[in-house]
Parts: structure tokens; C-alpha cells; sequence
């Protein structure tokens, strides 16, 4: 803008030069405003006017007809009236904010590790490694689960492993007990299968208390297992780009300092990689909560409904029941979902001057 | 800065000018103009199949038509049916003849999709009652039946005969059903496996006397006592071990559990002989009638229908195609095909006196019950299906109360 302005203070001509060169500009950038208008703003509209509608899915919801507009009554029905609709959504939620709590910050960590692991210059194998670890990200995501269903039936590879150490594995995708009430149940806190008390009689949302805490599933442990391990090799590759552009002096100049390998990670490595951790929470953060692709091969919701997500009864809303308004409101309300989450981590990740004044 | 915004206000118009004649084909409420029925016609047919039986037998039949009419069809095969149907009927250019499923029958009766040709197919009373009322919104037949299968209870011979148990034994009632199951399950093997879906379970509901509906579909009658008594019953057999779930027993589903021989009886329908036949065809197993509740027998019947897409341009010759897949020598050969057994009752008889062995899974009378045919339960009966997952440790009248409760709010929001 500044060239711009002191340009138009330029005294030749009627026409400023940089009004011109504005209109060059928009002209040059008009194919691509266009697609983009074209293929994601106005698709992202239809789609907000849809929400509004009570829609089947048989006529054109643009010029009037058969699609009744309801205005915020799918949003309603999400959140305020009690009824199917806000039970089935309220556990969708449920599900997705563990999912959400436990594999951000383990996927997070892992592919920090990973790269750091892979980043020493004196480590042998180097090259092996960062290919084994990024393998499962290029991997297709639906042959993976179709791969994982084999490994974790009740009597798969993983509980033939785990009876050789003497534990007996659970039948994981039909498991469809919290982990939260299966550990505390375990070492004799609770009785998960007849809940009683506080907990099991007041609610929100239409879910008790008790649904709410009961933490992600055994068959959703599997699906964060899987999601993780796929997904760390992307992350792992981003935080080793970044690690790479650590410049040597300053660890050299830590070294002299006489800092330690973890005072180093702490102060000097981490502070460096701030913009690439936000960069990869954000992209976990989003990933996760879009989880569509494994619930769709893996679960669809069963058992017991505790794999359904947002996205995926967004999706069963829409042409599964032929309610595309729900299935689109469902689809704005994530949305906001992860604008908001997006807008705390980045408020939590911001530049702290003086936090880094006191550390030095 | 004027031009600034005149070039963003003209971009975003050209943008929506290009959108909005994109959508213009859409299918507007008039009614869709018919092609000239002089020419030869072509006409495309969307199925979601079972297998490549039945692929290959309904191309067969096609081939059949278009040597008789002259018309040509084109079968295609969907991948995921539901979606598939959908987005072609929002965006106004069907199929012409497609399979509808009987839990999306009511959204596109009620949206206006089918074509009600009832009245136009020849003899049309010779269709099964039971089948026929649930293809029928407001009074009025609106695709017909594809075929017909009800819910049998299949043993495995081989596992009858090691239990030291003769034909003298197939269960005629619950407690028998209950005595032989405990007695069949040892070791690996478990006596009935079944899954854990209204669409099986609901049979003893049938048997005890209850359903889901009223027998018109304008009243659910899910919290009834009848009903309880039924998941009762099975809430004790799941409890002693003698029924437990395809999940619970590592199959997709109960016929790959029983085909591996780790569930001595099952309760599919004739879609099961076809999977038998293609997996595990050294399975010797006999199809019997269910056992009889308390209000004697009851069994569930399923199918699809033909429907025929109000949006096509070539109704008359759909309707045509339609009656020529639906006569008896067509429904016979399918069912000789892939084992589905034919919704004309005429056919069906002359089917069943061929096949002596699948009886069972040809039963016709008031005692079988129909799918739920109603816009919006879907999902009311998608939930009911998880609530009857947790059956074994689970309160029954509590998930009737909810299915009661979800199933009168959908019914209340089609008035």
C-alpha cells in the first residue's frame, strides 16, 4: 500500500498510476478469484442457505417450490430441542472433543520426537528411518483401516500379542465402553454397566453426565491409535524442515554456554519452532475434528454410537436421511467449532516478550 | 478505489450468472416432458447389487427386454446406493428404473421422485399383500415389489447331527429354540448368531404379538408389552451365551459366522443361500420356520421395489420394463439365479414347488410383517439397532420407551 499511496500523490496525469496498476492487478488475479468464487465461496453459501431449509434432496432448493424455509430450526433441533437429533449430535461432540484432547497433543509430541530423533547428524541409518517413520502418511487412509479392522478383531493379531504378556484384549470395534468408567471400573471405583447417582440422572444436552466423562471408546482408541501413527510421519516432515532451519550458531553459542541437551530443547530449539508448532497443532486440530474417512470404513457411529463425528453424521444426515438441512447445519456449527479452537491456540501460542525477558 | 469495486461487484456477478445457468437443469416442479414412444428407446437402470448373481442375472433379464422391444437398457451398478440415487434425483436426471430401498420408500414417495404406476402393471393383485402395503403412500401402489424374502431360522446340519440332535428337534417354540441353542453351544461354536438389528430381533416381537407400527403405519406401538416380553426372551438367551451377536464372534455378519461353521443356527433370509453357494459351499444347512412366540408364528419379510423416476422422459417404456422384469418367468429365473424368491404369489408357488428347501423363506400370510415404511425413521430405527447392541446388560423397556418417544416425534413431524 505504501508504494501505492505515495504514487497517487504523483502529479502527472488524471489518472493515478497506481489506480492502473490496481486495476492490471485485479485483472491478472481475476481467473483464479474466479474459480475460487466459483468452487468454494459460492458452493460455502448454497450451502449456508440450505441449512436454513427443510430439504429433501428432490427439487431445486434455490428457486422456491417444495423446500419449506425453516430458518434456524435445524440449528434448533441441534441444540435446544430434546429429541434424536441433539442426542445423536451431542454424542458426535462427545466423541470427537477426546478424540480431539488426546491426539493433538500425542500426535504433536510423537512427530516432534521423531524428528528430532532423525535430525542428529550422528545417527546411523538416517535416511531409513525417516522413510519407515514417514511410510504410514502416504499409505491410502481407507487401506489402512480395512488393514487395522483385521488387526484388532477379538481374536486378531493385536490380542494374540497381548495374551503372550497374559492380558486378555478386549473385542475392540464392538467395545463400546468409555475407557474413563473401564479404568476406574477396573480398580473397583464404579460399576460401568449400571451407573447410578449424580451422574447418571442430571445431563446436558440430552447426554447424563455420566456419558459425558465416560472419555472415548475402546473402538475409538483403535481409530486415534490409527491416526496418529498415520499422521505423525506428515508432521514428523514438517518439524524436521524447520528443525533444519535452526541456524548451528545458536546452538553452538547454547553449547558454550554450558546449557543442558534439555535446557537446549527447552530454550533454545523449541522458542525457534513456535510459528511450525502452531503451523501443526492448527492442522492436527483441524484434522481431527473433520475425522470422516477410517469412521466411515471402520465404525459408521457402532458400536454403540461412540465413533460417530461431526463430519460423519453430517454426512449420514445428508444422504443417509435425506435431511440435507441438518446434515449442512451440522456441517456450519464444526465449522464455528474450529474457528473458535484455531482462535484459542492461537491466542495461547502468541509472542510472550515477557515471559521470554524473565527466561533469559 | 471505484473501479476497485465495480471489477469485484462485476466478478461476483459473472459468478453467480455462470452458477445460476449451471443449476438451471435442475428439476423444476412441471411435469417432465415424454419422449416420442415411436423410436427405439434407451433406458438406464441403477441397482445396488448383491452380488454378481444378481448383477448378472438382471442384465440377463434386460437383454431379454431389449430383444423383445427393440428398446435398449443399460444396467448400472451403484456403489453406494443411497447417495448415488440421491444426488441423481437433485439433480434432475434420474435413472429410469432404479431399486428403491424400503427405508428410503417414504422420502421419495413423499418428495414426489417415484412415478406411481401401480395401477398400470398387469394383474397387479397377485403381488404379496404384505409387501405391497409397505410400497404404498397415500392410498396408492406406488413401485412393486423386486422379490421377496423372510427370515428363516438356518441350521447347520453337520453340527445338528454331532450334537446328537435329529429333525425331530428344529425348535417349534422359544423355550425349545432357547434348550437346543444352549445345548448346541461348545467350544467355539455358539448356538444362534444373529445380529443385533430390529431387522432380525423384530421377528420375536412379530411372535410375540407386538411390532414397531400399527399394522397401517399411522401409530408406533413400540413400548408395548408384547415387545418387552420378546427382547426379554432374548435378553436371556444373550445373558446364558446361547445367542450372541456376529460382532461379538469376529463376522461381519451372522452368515459368515455361520458359513465358518462358529454358529450352529442363524436366522438370514433366502439372500443368505447365494453368499452359501459363493463362500462356503460345503456347508450343509436346512432352512426351517422360526420358532412361534407366544402369539404364535411371526417372521419379517424384506425387499426392494422397482421404482420408476417421475423426472424420466421415457416413463411409459420404464413402466413397460418394469412389467417384463416383474412376470413370473423373469422373478423365477432370478430367484433360479441369486435365490431370491418371487413377490408374485403365483410365481412364487410354482418357485417354491421347485425348491422345496427354501419354504421357509417364501412364507406369505398375516403373521409376516412388512419393513417400516416411514419418512424419517430411519434413523429412529438406526438407533434402536445401537440401543439393542448393549440388549444383554441393558434395560429393554428403556429402549422402547426411546424408540417410542423418537419414533412418535418423526411420525409427528410428517403430519
Amino acid at each position: 500500500m505504501i508504494p501505492t499511496a505515495a504514487l497517487r500523490r504523483s502529479p502527472r496525469g488524471a489518472v493515478p498510476r497506481g489506480d492502473r496498476r490496481a486495476l492490471w492487478g485485479w485483472l491478472f488475479v481475476s481467473p483464479a478469484t474466479l474459480l475460487l468464487g466459483l468452487f468454494l465461496l459460492l458452493p460455502i453459501l448454497m450451502a449456508l442457505w440450505v441449512s436454513l431449509l427443510e430439504w429433501d434432496g428432490q427439487s431445486n432448493p434455490f428457486t422456491g417450490g417444495r423446500a419449506d424455509f425453516v430458518g434456524l430450526d435445524n440449528y434448533r433441533e441441534l441444540f435446544v430441542e430434546d429429541g434424536l437429533d441433539r442426542t445423536l449430535f451431542a454424542t458426535s461432540l462427545r466423541n470427537n472433543a477426546y478424540f480431539v484432547l488426546i491426539y493433538v497433543p500425542v500426535a504433536t509430541a510423537l512427530s516432534l520426537g521423531l524428528a528430532l530423533i532423525v535430525n542428529q547428524r550422528l545417527i546411523r541409518g538416517r535416511g531409513l528411518l525417516r522413510t519407515t517413520f514417514y511410510f504410514p502418511s502416504v499409505t491410502s487412509a481407507i487401506a489402512v483401516s480395512t488393514v487395522f479392522l483385521f488387526l484388532f478383531q477379538g481374536s486378531g493379531a493385536v490380542n494374540s500379542l497381548l495374551s503372550w504378556v497374559g492380558i486378555e484384549g478386549p473385542n475392540w470395534f464392538a467395545d463400546a465402553r468409555g475407557v474413563v468408567w473401564v479404568v476406574l471400573g477396573a480398580i473397583g471405583l464404579v460399576d460401568p454397566d449400571r451407573p447410578s447417582g449424580f451422574l447418571a440422572e442430571q445431563g446436558f444436552l440430552g447426554l447424563t453426565w455420566f456419558e459425558w466423562l465416560s472419555g472415548p471408546s475402546v473402538a475409538m482408541c483403535t481409530l486415534l491409535f490409527l491416526l496418529i501413527w498415520t499422521s505423525s510421519g506428515t508432521f514428523m516432515l514438517i518439524f524436521l524442515a524447520a528443525l533444519q532451519n535452526v541456524p548451528q550458531e545458536l546452538e553452538e553459542a547454547a553449547a558454550l554456554d554450558g546449557v543442558s541437551r534439555r535446557e537446549l530443547l527447552w530454550h533454545v530449539i523449541l522458542p525457534a519452532l513456535r510459528p511450525v508448532l502452531f503451523l501443526v497443532l492448527t492442522l492436527a486440530l483441524i484434522g481431527s475434528w473433520q475425522v470422516f474417512d477410517m469412521v466411515y470404513i471402520m465404525g459408521q457411529g457402532a458400536p454403540g454410537n461412540t465413533t460417530l463425528t461431526p463430519a460423519y453424521l453430517s454426512y449420514q444426515s445428508g444422504f443417509g436421511e435425506a435431511d440435507y438441512g441438518q446434515g449442512a447445519a451440522i456441517a456450519f456449527v464444526l465449522f464455528g467449532i474450529i474457528l473458535v479452537c484455531t482462535g484459542v491456540q492461537r491466542w495461547l501460542l502468541r509472542e510472550r516478550n515477557a515471559r521470554f525477558g524473565r527466561t533469559r | 478505489m471505484h473501479t476497485r469495486r465495480t471489477l469485484t461487484a462485476t466478478a461476483c456477478g459473472i459468478a453467480l450468472l455462470a452458477a445460476t445457468a449451471c443449476s438451471s437443469s435442475f428439476g423444476e416442479d412441471e411435469d417432465t416432458a415424454q419422449e416420442d414412444t415411436e423410436g427405439s428407446q434407451s433406458l438406464t437402470v441403477l441397482i445396488a447389487t448383491s452380488g454378481e448373481a444378481e448383477t448378472g442375472a438382471v442384465e440377463a433379464a434386460a437383454a431379454a427386454y431389449e430383444e423383445e422391444s427393440g428398446n435398449t437398457v443399460t444396467v448400472e451398478v451403484a456403489q453406494d446406493m443411497n447417495q448415488q440415487l440421491g444426488q441423481a434425483l437433485a439433480g434432475g436426471n434420474p435413472p429410469d428404473v432404479f431399486y428403491v430401498d424400503s427405508s428410503q420408500f417414504a422420502n421419495y414417495a413423499q418428495g414426489g421422485s417415484l412415478y406411481p404406476y401401480g395401477d398400470l402393471i398387469s394383474d397387479v393383485e397377485d403381488f404379496s399383500p404384505t409387501l405391497s402395503q409397505s410400497f404404498t403412500h397415500d392410498g396408492e401402489l406406488v413401485c412393486v415389489p423386486k422379490d421377496t424374502s423372510s427370515l428363516a431360522l438356518v441350521v447347520n446340519t453337520a453340527l445338528w447331527q454331532e450334537a446328537g440332535l435329529t429333525e425331530e428337534d428344529y425348535p417349534a417354540t422359544w423355550e425349545q429354540l432357547s434348550s437346543v441353542a444352549a445345548e448346541l453351544t461348545q467350544g467355539d461354536v455358539t448356538g444362534l448368531v444373529t445380529s443385533n438389528e430390529y431387522q432380525r430381533l423384530g421377528a420375536f416381537m412379530k411372535q410375540a404379538g407386538g411390532w414397531v407400527t400399527n399394522a397401517d403405519q399411522t401409530e408406533v406401538t413400540a413400548d408395548s408389552e408384547e415387545n418387552a416380553e420378546a427382547l426379554d426372551f432374548v435378553r436371556g438367551m444373550l445373558g446364558d451365551g446361547s445367542l450372541r451377536y456376529a460382532t461379538d464372534v469376529d463376522a461381519g455378519w451372522a452368515g459368515e459366522a455361520f458359513g465358518e461353521g462358529r454358529a450352529a443356527m442363524t436366522i438370514e433370509g433366502s439372500w443368505l443361500a447365494g453368499a452359501m453357494e459363493a463362500d462356503y459351499p460345503d456347508v450343509g444347512y436346512a432352512v426351517v420356520p422360526l420358532p412361534e412366540g407366544p402369539a404364535g408364528p411371526g417372521t419379517l419379510a424384506f425387499t426392494n421395489c422397482w421404482g420408476v423416476a417421475q423426472d424420466s422422459p421415457r416413463r411409459d417404456t420404464a413402466v413397460e420394463l418394469v412389467e417384463f422384469l416383474t412376470q413370473a418367468e423373469q422373478q423365477i429365473a432370478m430367484g433360479d439365479a441369486f435365490g431370491a424368491i418371487p413377490s408374485r404369489q403365483s410365481a412364487a408357488d410354482e418357485y417354491l414347488a421347485d425348491h422345496p428347501e427354501d419354504e421357509a423363506w417364501g412364507a406369505s400370510g398375516d403373521w409376516v410383517q412388512g419393513p417400516v415404511t416411514l419418512r424419517g425413521f430411519d434413523r429412529v430405527l438406526a438407533q434402536f439397532n445401537t440401543d439393542l447392541e448393549s440388549l444383554r446388560t441393558a434395560e429393554p423397556r428403556d429402549m422402547l420407551s426411546d424408540l417410542q418417544r423418537y419414533g412418535e416425534a418423526a411420525l409427528e413431524e410428517n403430519r
